[in-house]
């Protein structure tokens, strides 16, 4: 990593936007997240699936929140001096994930703030909107990340 | 997971435990969360984590992978008494999830789950949406995940 393209705390404005992707997820990545984490009919099996609520095969929900932390990771976190995350404070699934989706993920800061306990942290508070190829929603997400300060206060 | 008229607040479940080896916090990582504190035993070592530390997504499916695995014996168990199993819908989201202690190579976490509120759906007949507050405790008692989850569940179809 050239330390001159990383990412730090200061540089992290409110307004700040990227969309990141397209991830592509097939049949084979639902099956066998489902199989691993979340083995429930509606994410496993085309027949049983047709009779959930979903309608046809999706993909976990949880498969979705792996997904989007990895299509960030590529985008812009890789270049971040993360410290990781405390938490999430929302995550909503509007749709379901398809076999064949290409997903895209818009990262936006929605504000900054120094931490108070960790004088060589700060928090931004971004939001995710992950949507697919026809521009349909699936997901969003509202959280804080830790990031490092470059000028510890 | 019984239909949603005999869910009551309070209702508790114990999922069981996990234990977080270091081959599967890697294999984790390198698929969805590659930070170095994630997939190196150094590099978690120098980092505020203070060793190598499972993604806190990882955390999060495994409570999925539980929580499925319990819903399949009470299932199994309802079969044998001559009863159809109730299958549980989707969920259409989660709040407040929160890593509290990160969770190390080693560490093995026990999750459980709680009723806190129901109410039907008038927008989708024959479903209801229960909230649920989730928490995982790691092995010395400390709590280290929570949030608070919910799922559609199906209603008692009439005549059954």
């Amino acid at each position: 990593m050239n330390e001159a393209m990383k990412l730090y705390f200061e540089d992290l404005k409110p307004g700040l936007v990227g969309t990141f992707g397209p991830h592509h997820v097939s049949r084979e990545d639902i099956i066998a997240f489902a199989t691993e984490f979340d083995p429930q009919p509606m994410h496993l099996d085309e027949e049983a699936a047709k009779r959930s609520m979903l309608k046809g095969l999706s993909g976990s929900g949880w498969h979705m929140c792996a997904l989007l932390m990895r299509i960030c990771w590529d985008g812009v976190i890789h270049r971040m001096a993360s410290a990781g995350a405390p938490g999430v404070d929302e995550v909503k699934w509007l749709s379901p994930l398809r076999p064949g989706d290409d997903l895209t993920v818009t990262v936006e800061v929605i504000s900054t703030r120094e931490s108070k306990s960790r004088p060589d942290v700060g928090f931004v508070q971004i939001t995710n909107v992950m949507k697919n190829a026809s521009g349909q929603t699936l997901m969003t997400a509202a959280l804080p990340l830790m990031i490092l300060r470059r000028e510890p206060g | 997971m019984p239909y949603f008229e005999n869910i009551t607040i309070g209702d508790r479940r114990e999922m069981g435990s996990f234990t977080f080896t270091a081959d599967l916090i890697k294999k984790f990582a390198a698929q969805f969360d590659p930070q170095p504190f994630h997939l190196d035993e150094e590099a978690g070592r120098n980092s505020v984590f203070g060793g190598l530390a499972a993604s806190g997504w990882h955390v999060a499916a495994v409570y999925m992978r539980l929580t499925v695995e319990s819903f399949k014996r009470e299932a199994e168990a309802m079969a044998a008494k001559g009863e159809k199993p109730v299958v549980s819908g989707p969920s259409p989201g989660f709040r407040e999830l929160k890593w509290v202690r990160p969770v190390l190579a080693g560490d093995t976490l026990t999750y459980a789950s709680e009723v806190t509120a129901k109410r039907p759906l008038e927008s989708r007949p024959g479903w209801g949406l229960v909230n649920f507050a989730n928490t995982a405790i790691n092995q010395r008692g400390e709590l280290a995940f929570s949030f608070l989850g919910s799922a559609f569940i199906p209603t008692r179809p009439p005549g059954s």
